[in-house]
């Protein structure tokens, strides 16, 4: 793979650890600017993280997807975000080779929920998308204008959160080889007209109630219905899904804690720092004073990397996991769905028999002129539980096709996430190296 | 090699039974100070703190003295002291008129392991939501928690200890002799709830006390005055420089210990998956125990290097302000002798008297700002240079952990993960 060594990789060795005023400094930004959500958006980081280059890439085709930085439409309640998206492509099937568009975040559970629709029945795993956050949406939409733009912290994050996650969503639909040329992503990544308002995906309509009843239907139908599995693969298969479903989970809860521990961590260096800044002002001996005021500013820039660590925990490693989480839950939908073929494949079946039996008394009680519905009905009824039988065992084999690619994806994608993440780690480290050992002469000439 | 015996009460299983940790302590100080018996020279006091016994809710030092002064009647002899006795020999130099004029070394902070404690039985409590793996890291972690604090205190102890017997006046005094050498308890009892609120009345009338001389008595040496205010804001600086340096050494161990879980979570999923994800798991699991273990160094070393050296300090620079106030409170009485020799002149009764009062007083303070000017000049220099070699060691401590990570990582990543990363 191409992507074993990043470009932060090749950084490491220009990094001079020796001139305290180098310019190359890779954490530049880090100590210039304040924002914390510089490192994310960096390309270099991102594109690692959310897809390998092979899989973008099939068949020579390739696609890229940036989502930007939202703005704000409106005031309000009625208040939206608009997320540009730019697409880079050659696929034939597409119109442009470059375009940008305009969407809101309902646009993106429309393009989720048509695909459900068209393929979900198929057996495709289909990439699910990023949760709804109500409370989070409102404190951006009733924070003033003002807010928006310099920001509360939180709702920076948040909306940063929601971007890379809605970048993380398109670019793996758009590594699936089926779904990438739907027309309606296709549309949804080109057209400039607005997408038609997806009415059934705001949380508080009428229609967001009655998803919520046919999902707790689905629910009770889950546990009830038990379906005698008579494949093997697939009886592996689920069992192996369920257990790394809770590992994921497991794991995701240690990496959110870490996050914070993290976060903590930076704000209490930055306390720290001020502590020394103050005892260097108040400390009559010139040399202490001047030294202490040299451990505020380290402290200071440890600081600010301890946040950039935090966003390195939580961009790689922990979206990365929570995305799993939910690409085990889709994996889960495509299981359920073939049960829900396999139960038409059974009614048909069920049905089948009674037709047969409805004219075996026909033919016993010889009453000629019924035989011939009677007839017809058992074989309508054998070309649905034909029919039934095919899409079973289409599903299934798609699901197996599926499952494969996934596991394949998973294990690429893991590997590259932990990589990234340790090399990421061992940036870090190399720069608290450095913030230090340019210390070290400055507490020895304390006189 | 001193040994420390712990008994650490252990909330979950057995209770009432105490957990018996027997360490050896390694720590440079305690093996050099412990070298075989070479002669003494003449004159000489040296005291250690030589074992220590941590009960439910006390602390026994063993406290080895030897010595060659001719005051003592043995030269080499153990006395077992508990908190409270120290923090009596502390008060008995506080009081003595005669080192008005000397800061007095700090009383070590009271032996506290309520945290840790704490924390054990709350992991105790949180036992079930935890693999087995964990739940003894966990608790590993607090058990040498336990451990440093424990060492700390003694630490803490013996430098109390070894400032007296090393101050030219300090070390013949007699109260300092009998603490190292009668071998029963000395009145001091342990403190009881009543003593406590006893000292929080003294505590809360030294501090009126300071106020009503720095509101009433006008200092008539800029010197004193400076140091005043410059100790007054140090002091205050440094006290909560203190907590939150201890803060982020406490949030970094946290940090640390969040590793444990990850760790055990990335072996559990190793156990799922197959071939080469398997031993990329695993080998991940392992480098975040590494990583683990090298973020807890850096958390101890913050701790021992940063917060202890402005704790120590933070006391430090009170022992040096007490001393300015009781220089005031003399002042006081001086300018009180003035006032009195001033009246008794224009009575013309007991002038000798009066003249006599004043004239003590004078040579008094006089002789207490003199000293006093000596004793803040050498606790700024003991100061910067405690300062001084904190900041170097914290400094190459951090770059010799933020190496060893570093290296860590980079061979990981080149030797297995970048190998596996392909297959």
């Amino acid at each position: 793979m191409e992507s074993t060594l990043p470009p932060l990789f090749d950084h490491m060795d220009n990094v001079d650890i020796s001139s305290p005023n180098d310019d190359t400094d890779i954490f530049k930004s880090a100590i210039q600017n304040n924002d914390v959500l510089s490192s994310p958006k960096d390309p270099a980081i991102m594109e690692d993280v959310i897809t390998t280059s092979d899989e973008r890439e099939i068949d020579g085709k390739s696609i890229e997807i940036s989502v930007d930085e939202p703005q704000k439409i409106g005031d309000g309640m009625n208040s939206y975000l608009a997320y540009k998206i730019v697409t880079k492509t050659n696929i034939t099937k597409f119109k442009r080779r470059q375009s940008t568009v305009n969407r809101r975040f309902s646009d993106f559970l429309g393009l989720h929920e048509q695909l459900v629709e068209r393929y979900l029945r198929a057996g495709f795993i289909i990439p699910p998308a990023p949760s709804k956050n109500i409370l989070g949406a409102t404190k951006v939409k009733m924070g003033s204008q003002q807010n928006a733009e310099s920001g509360t912290n939180n709702g920076q994050e948040w909306v940063e959160n929601r971007r890379a996650s809605l970048e993380r969503f398109l670019n793996r639909v758009a590594a699936h080889p089926t779904l990438r040329l739907d027309e309606n992503f296709i549309n949804f990544l080109e057209s400039e007209l607005e997408l038609p308002r997806a009415t059934n995906t705001a949380a508080l309509s009428s229609a967001g109630v009655m998803r919520l009843f046919n999902k707790v239907g689905e629910t009770v139908n889950k546990i009830t219905y038990k379906m005698d599995e008579n494949d093997l693969w697939f009886a592996d298969k689920i069992a192996e899904i369920d257990t790394l479903d809770t590992q994921y989970q497991k794991l995701h809860i240690a990496v959110k804690s870490l996050v914070v521990h993290r976060q903590e961590l930076a704000q209490l260096t930055g306390n720290v720092a001020k502590s020394a800044a103050m005892l260097s002002t108040c400390e009559e001996h010139v040399g202490l004073s001047k030294a202490l005021s040299q451990l505020a500013d380290i402290e200071e820039k440890i600081e600010i990397l301890r946040s950039e660590q935090s966003n390195s925990d939580f961009y790689i490693l922990s979206e990365m996991i929570k995305d799993y989480i939910g690409l085990l839950g889709a994996i889960k939908d495509v299981f359920h769905e073939r049960v829900k073929v396999f139960q038409n494949w059974q009614h048909a079946q069920i049905q089948l028999t009674k037709k047969r039996e409805n004219k075996a008394k026909i033919e016993l009680s010889q009453r000629n002129d019924k035989l011939e519905p009677a007839q017809k009905e058992v074989e309508e009824w054998e070309a649905k539980v034909q029919r039934c039988q095919k899409e079973f065992e289409d599903i299934s084999a798609e699901i197996k096709r599926e499952v494969e690619r996934f596991e394949l994806n998973r294990a690429k994608d893991f590997k590259a996430t932990i990589v990234k993440y340790l090399q990421d780690q061992m940036v870090f480290q190399k720069q608290i190296l450095k913030y230090w050992e340019g210390y070290i002469p400055a507490a020895k000439e304390i006189a | 090699m001193a040994r420390i015996v712990l008994h650490l009460h252990d909330g979950d299983d057995d209770s009432g039974s105490p957990q018996k940790i027997v360490q050896e302590a390694n720590n440079e100080t305690e093996t050099t100070k412990t070298q075989p018996q070479e002669a003494l020279p003449e004159n000489s006091l040296v005291v250690e703190i030589s074992d220590a016994l941590s009960e439910k809710d006390r602390v026994k030092f063993t406290v080895h003295t030897r010595t060659t002064m001719a005051c003592f009647a043995k030269q080499d002899f153990l006395v077992v002291r508990q908190h409270e006795e120290f923090v009596w020999l502390h008060d008995r130099f506080e009081e003595n008129e005669e080192y008005a004029g000397y800061i007095i070394p700090p009383v070590p902070p009271r032996p506290d392991f309520d945290a840790s404690r704490e924390k054990l039985q709350r992991l105790g409590e949180g036992e079930g939501c935890m693999t087995k793996e964990e739940f003894k890291k966990m608790k590993a972690e607090l058990e040498a928690e336990y451990l440093a604090t424990f060492k700390k205190t003694v630490a803490m102890h013996e430098v109390f200890l070894q400032r007296l017997s090393a101050h030219s006046v300090f070390r013949t005094d007699s109260h300092l002799k009998v603490f190292l050498e009668y071998d029963q308890d000395l009145c001091a009892k342990p403190r009881k709830k009543m003593d406590l609120i006893g000292g929080l009345v003294r505590n809360l009338s030294k501090t009126t006390d300071e106020l009503y001389l720095g509101a009433t008595v006008r200092d008539v040496n800029d010197f004193f005055e400076n140091e005043m205010q410059f100790l007054t804001e140090y002091h205050a600086h440094l006290k909560e420089g203190a907590t939150r340096s201890e803060r982020m050494a406490k949030k970094h161990k946290e940090l640390a210990d969040s590793y444990i879980k990850i760790s055990s979570s990335l072996i559990q999923l190793s156990t799922t998956e197959s071939g080469s994800m398997e031993k990329f798991s695993a080998k991940t699991a392992d480098i975040f125990e590494k990583m683990r273990n090298m973020e807890g160094r850096v958390a101890s070393d913050q701790d021992l290097k940063l917060v202890d050296t402005l704790k120590y300090y933070q006391r430090d620079s009170n022992a040096a302000k007490a001393l300015l106030v009781r220089r005031l409170r003399c002042l006081a009485s001086y300018e009180n002798a003035n006032r009195n020799l001033e009246k008794a002149r224009q009575k013309n009764k007991d002038v000798h008297g009066a003249e006599d009062i004043q004239t003590k007083a004078c040579e008094k303070f006089e002789a207490m700002s003199a000293r006093g000017k000596e004793e803040l000049m050498s606790f700024r220099k003991r100061r910067v240079a405690a300062f001084k070699k904190s900041l170097i060691e914290l400094a190459e401590l951090e770059v010799k952990h933020a190496k060893t990570q570093y290296d860590f990582l980079r061979q990981s990543l080149e030797d297995s993960l970048i190998k596996l990363q392909d297959i």
